[in-house]
């Protein structure tokens, strides 16, 4: 689905920080990125969803050649990839309901059609008594949660997840690993970025290891 | 009223309020408070109250050049200027009949003692006998159908037939005055332009710092899958109702001041130097034309900011990806 070859990547004059990436992430598979901080994990998932490109080599995704995506094409493109963020980046002047119903508001879609199904995932993340609740005044594992079933509610081929567990207690972190794997067993592919080898420890996944801008795969 | 109810009406009132408030932030993707609106709305207001001053400026001295032209096209003057040995009045009375016979001319008039002296009252003064003086007859030629009069030919049966008779046809006055009213209506195009032009620059300041201050939003919006077009068009929202407020507000100010301008001075136009004025300006009333005109000008600086907040946001975009 998404394919990396002999990739680079370097910020302007700067020194590549990412090197020879060559992956594939294919159909409802699952996979760990995992890697030392600063190794360019996020970099990488910016590759991944088109908000970054490549110094060299050849990214592509859903059988299209990255390179000649339009600037047309790139949202149809981003519509399949469901990001959640380290940061979360939830729209703070909006509530919970319409933050995780932002994917399908910019589709056109009126709030008639896609209410109940926003409703039903809320409540599947367990947030169904905040809906009106704007983020400000959401927890961290809200607002994790929040941007994980705002990434789930287009029902994207691939969710890339940075570091979604990082600011929820061990409880919590796995509820929410237990909900990709449910999200993988569904169809889904899933890459999930994180430095924490306990959580990877408890599940028998590919793991993408970055060092020093190199990428190693177990498979 | 007890406190019971006290609390419980207050208690409504602030659910209301949240509704409200509610309902308002659904319709939002773009945070109200993120736009310097009201700086916009002002500028906006102000560049609309110039645009149709302008524009009733424009019309006033056009319809007022109408009028004088057109008075002046229909009246033409006939001088018989005093000849030794020749009876003045005999002389007025052959031009005016040769006048009134030409074909386009409705009537021909010559001006008697009392009507010349009132015209030279300003320079003469009062108790005058114009028979000591060697003053020229006038005679005065109302037009019926200005493009059917010969004037050419008129001049040289006057001139043969009429001792001391010369024709003045007004023509170097209504050339003038057309050239001057022309040089107004041009300068009015090009202050309406440069207000356009100084309306567009606002609002893309305006935009550009509310894509700056929403930099935050417009990515997310782009890694949820939006379209340019469909950011441009949540952008362009705000702005065409900036643009309406803004742009009513000034058309509306600036027909208030029309009306106010008319009633005042309209009743005055009546006295001694309203003559001049009415000469001049005419009633100094604006007119439908002025009205409708102020009210396109709102909505068409309120297309303008939209059309211009969208231009912008899709230049920003660009530039940005």
């Amino acid at each position: 689905m998404i394919r990396f070859d002999n990739v680079g990547l370097r910020y302007g004059t700067g020194p590549e920080i990412l090197r020879d990436i060559n992956f594939e992430v294919g159909p409802k598979s699952f996979q760990f990125l995992t890697g030392p901080s600063g190794a360019g994990k996020t970099s990488l998932i910016r590759l991944f969803f088109l908000s970054l490109k490549p110094s060299r080599g050849l990214i592509t995704v859903f059988g299209r050649d990255a390179a000649t995506l339009s600037r047309n094409d790139l949202p149809e493109v981003r519509r399949r990839i469901g990001v959640v963020f380290q940061d979360f980046r939830l729209l703070d002047h909006l509530t919970t309901f319409e933050n995780i119903a932002l994917p399908l508001r910019v589709l056109g879609q009126e709030e008639t059609s896609y209410r109940a199904d926003v409703i039903e995932l809320l409540r599947w993340v367990g947030l169904g008594d905040r809906m009106h609740a704007f983020p400000p005044v959401l927890s961290g594992g809200e607002k994790q949660r929040a941007a994980i079933a705002r990434a789930l509610i287009g029902k994207p081929e691939i969710l890339l997840a940075d570091e979604p567990t990082g600011n929820v207690d061990p409880p919590l972190a796995r509820r929410l690993m237990r909900l990709f794997v449910e999200l993988n067993r569904l169809g889904t592919s899933v890459v999930i970025a994180t430095h924490d080898i306990n959580l990877m420890n408890q599940f028998n996944a590919r793991r993408l290891v970055l060092e020093e801008g190199r990428l190693t795969v177990y498979d | 009223m007890t406190d019971a109810d006290l609390a419980h009406r207050l208690q409504a009132a602030a659910h209301r309020r949240q509704t409200r408030q509610a309902i308002r932030r659904a319709g939002q993707l773009v945070p109200e408070g993120t736009i310097s609106g009201n700086a916009l709305v002002a500028v906006v207001a102000i560049m609309s109250f110039l645009a149709c001053l302008t524009l009733g400026a424009v019309t006033l001295v056009r319809d007022a050049s109408r009028d004088w032209q057109s008075d002046i096209l229909r009246e033409i003057t006939i001088q018989v200027r005093p000849t030794e040995g020749v009876d003045l009045a005999a002389e007025a009375e052959r031009a005016a009949t040769i006048a009134s016979q030409a074909p386009g001319v409705a009537s021909a008039e010559v001006l008697d003692d009392k009507a010349n002296a009132r015209l030279l009252e300003p320079w003469l003064g009062t108790g005058l006998d114009l028979a000591d003086l060697p003053i020229p007859r006038l005679i005065v030629v109302h037009l019926g159908d200005p493009s059917g009069v010969d004037l050419a030919a008129l001049e040289n049966r006057l001139r043969t037939q009429v001792h001391g008779a010369t024709l003045d046809d007004h023509r170097s006055w209504t050339s003038r005055l057309q050239t001057m009213a022309n040089a107004t209506v041009l300068v009015g195009v090009a202050i309406l332009v440069l207000v356009f032009v100084a309306t567009v620059l606002s609002v893309i300041f305006a935009t550009r710092g509310a894509m700056t201050s929403n930099r935050d939003v417009v990515s997310v919006l782009h890694f949820v899958g939006a379209e340019d077009g469909y950011i441009a068009r949540e952008f362009q929202r705000h702005f065409l109702l900036l643009g309406l407020k803004g742009g009513l507000a000034g058309a509306g100010a600036a027909c208030l001041l029309f009306a106010l301008i008319s009633f005042v001075i309209g009743p005055s136009v009546g006295g001694a130097d309203g003559d001049q004025f009415t000469a001049l300006f005419g009633r100094f009333s604006i007119g439908p034309v002025g009205y409708f005109g102020a009210l396109a000008i709102a909505f068409l600086i309120a297309v303008m900011t939209a059309v211009t907040s969208r231009l912008t946001v899709y230049g920003y975009l660009a530039d940005t990806d």
